[in-house]
């Protein structure tokens, strides 16, 4: 447990040993203050939630956290540091979660310095703090379901831009699976159950769901079983690796 | 401390280690040689548990890497290739993660540290990111991650590449002080530095073990043992040629370097013995006044020895592919 806290330690001070994480926050805020005033047209709507700050999370997440998952072993591998990191004496899964939850917590940061809309929010009126928490949780794990997915996809690779890529893209996948777009492709040919099961792997429905206000316990188990299957598939992916020697 | 058993590493078709076995003891330092892509890295990365063997395995202080790596990890220092970290640390940062993974409580961490930087002469640069570092001090950084628990089994993979001499001499100087009470393993192509530093050599070449034994019976492989070698004034070449014809059964070779000649004088079918063969030579320069600058018996060249047992042609086999 020591070993695994020792890895947060340095994996999340790892993201402030450049201006890259100050800029990345800003950029982060300001993308997210965008979102929410012009696009969302929160002063116009007249109502005092977070609506329309929540409702574009998932479409920012999709291209800022696969650039912070992008570089979790795609560099590691550029840079051998991964010989060191795989010959100490640690477990894998210290390893694998270690780095997942340094992101997550830096995530999390990035999340967190969005308080000044909340602040405003209940400066302008009373708004039903709840929802405002369950979808503060529920962003949380909207941004723990891509960082999952990316970590897999970064340990496929050494290059951190093609690692971004494909992390964009199957996020992007697993982000609309429940939308017309994807299920008009399947239905007509597909049994049903294809089909639901498709539907129900759409974060953004997931999502729709904890941020309407109801934190759904399958909801929640949704999102633990997609981070843990994605993780458990980062250690298979980096383990594999060993024996093909890459 | 350190056996390996018919370690094999295939990459698809391609054989990188083929059935490689070998000890080393404590006290012992073995130097690993071999032209690049011989397998030298990645015997070593079986070793550390880095790579999984496609068969065999290798065992540290008796604990088998295959079956419990944690536990052989432990008694295990590595240096990979190219001292790889994390740059934007600085080292101190560096070793004090690397002592803290190692479950060192904060005492017995300062202490380590304190050694292990003693050793490794990086009290100035502690508190520099290390992608700011020279080469040097970078190589260092991968030593001092290496020894910083004083670890029974070292493997190192070319420790003093792309170092200046004086760094060369120091690194080496840390193995050396290091290789009593430790099994070491050490990669290198700088034949000077097996001479220097390794009780034991091994050359390999295609992931297969071409010869073994201690440097100075290594080198004694070579056609040059025994030899009597010449340095001189190239302008004096013709006389000397003539003056060493006389000494029967020999044969005489010649390499030239701009104004300085080697001749070497071989005894033929050992007619003659290494020590008669340079009293006769000393006889016969004493006589005629011939100016040598330089006379040595040779106790061989392993760089011969590397170059005859490595430059072997390929099997028609891969030739074809």
């Amino acid at each position: 447990m020591s070993q695994l806290w020792t890895i947060i330690r340095r994996e999340f001070a790892s993201y402030f040993s450049t201006p890259l994480a100050f800029v990345f926050i800003v950029v982060f805020l300001l993308a997210n203050g965008l979102a929410t005033f012009y696009l969302g047209e929160w002063f116009a709507m007249g109502q005092a939630d977070l609506t329309s700050f929540f409702m574009f999370h998932p479409w920012l997440y999709l291209f800022f956290l696969p650039a912070i998952s992008m570089r979790l072993w795609a560099e590691e591998r550029r840079n051998g540091s991964i010989e060191l990191l795989l010959t100490l004496p640690v477990p894998l899964w210290a390893i694998v979660f270690g780095k997942y939850f340094a992101a997550l917590a830096f995530s999390g940061l990035a999340l967190a310095l969005t308080f000044p809309v909340w602040i405003s929010v209940n400066y302008l009126g009373s708004p039903d703090n709840g929802v405002i928490i369950a979808s503060y949780l529920g962003s949380l794990m909207l941004a723990g379901g891509y960082l999952a997915i990316g970590s897999c996809l970064s340990a496929l690779t050494r290059n951190q831009v093609i690692a971004f890529v494909i992390s964009v893209v199957a996020c992007f996948l697993f982000t609309v699976s429940g939308a017309p777009l994807v299920l008009d492709v399947f239905r007509g040919w597909a049994p049903q159950v294809l089909i639901n099961t498709l539907a129900s792997f759409s974060l953004l429905t997931h999502f729709r769901a904890i941020t309407g206000g109801v934190i759904d316990l399958r909801d929640v188990v949704f999102f633990l079983t997609l981070i843990g299957s994605f993780l458990v598939a980062t250690m298979v992916i980096v383990d594999m690796k060993k024996g093909e020697g890459a | 401390m350190i056996e390996v058993e018919n370690l094999v590493k295939k990459f698809g078709v391609f054989t990188a280690v083929n059935n490689l076995s070998f000890a080393v003891e404590s006290g012992q330092v073995m130097g690993f040689l071999g032209p690049n892509g011989a397998g030298k890295s990645t015997t070593m990365k079986m070793i550390t548990g880095f790579l999984r063997p496609t068969a065999g395995t290798a065992r540290i202080a008796g604990i088998d890497i295959r079956e419990q790596p944690m536990a052989a990890q432990t008694q295990l220092g590595y240096l990979p290739e190219g001292a790889p970290a994390w740059p934007d640390m600085t080292p101190r940062q560096f070793l004090e993660f690397i002592t803290r993974i190692r479950g060192f409580d904060k005492p017995a961490a300062r202490a380590a540290m304190t050694r292990a930087v003693g050793m490794t002469e990086l009290h100035g640069v502690l508190d520099q990111p290390i992608d700011t570092l020279s080469k040097g001090y970078r190589r260092r950084v991968g030593l001092a991650q290496a020894i910083v628990h004083d670890p029974d089994v070292l493997v190192m993979d070319e420790p003093t590449d792309g170092l200046d001499p004086n760094q060369k001499f120091q690194v080496r100087q840390a193995i050396e002080e290091m290789a009593a009470h430790k099994a070491i393993i050490i990669s290198t192509h700088i034949l000077e530095e097996v001479d220097a530093i390794c009780s034991h050599a091994m050359i390999i070449d295609r992931g297969e073990i071409v010869a073994e034994g201690t440097p100075s019976a290594l080198a004694a492989r070579s056609r040059f043992f025994g030899a009597v070698s010449l340095t001189l004034d190239t302008q004096l070449l013709g006389q000397a040629q003539d003056l060493l014809q006389n000494i029967a059964n020999t044969r005489l070779e010649v390499l030239t370097r701009g104004v300085e000649t080697v001749v070497s004088v071989f005894a033929e079918n050992d007619s003659l013995d290494a020590s008669a063969l340079l009293a006769q030579v000393q006889t016969l320069i004493g006589q005629q006044d011939c100016s040598v600058r330089a006379l040595a018996l040779e106790t061989g060249r392993l760089d011969d020895v590397f170059g005859t047992l490595t430059r072997k042609p390929r099997p028609s086999t891969e030739a074809a592919s």
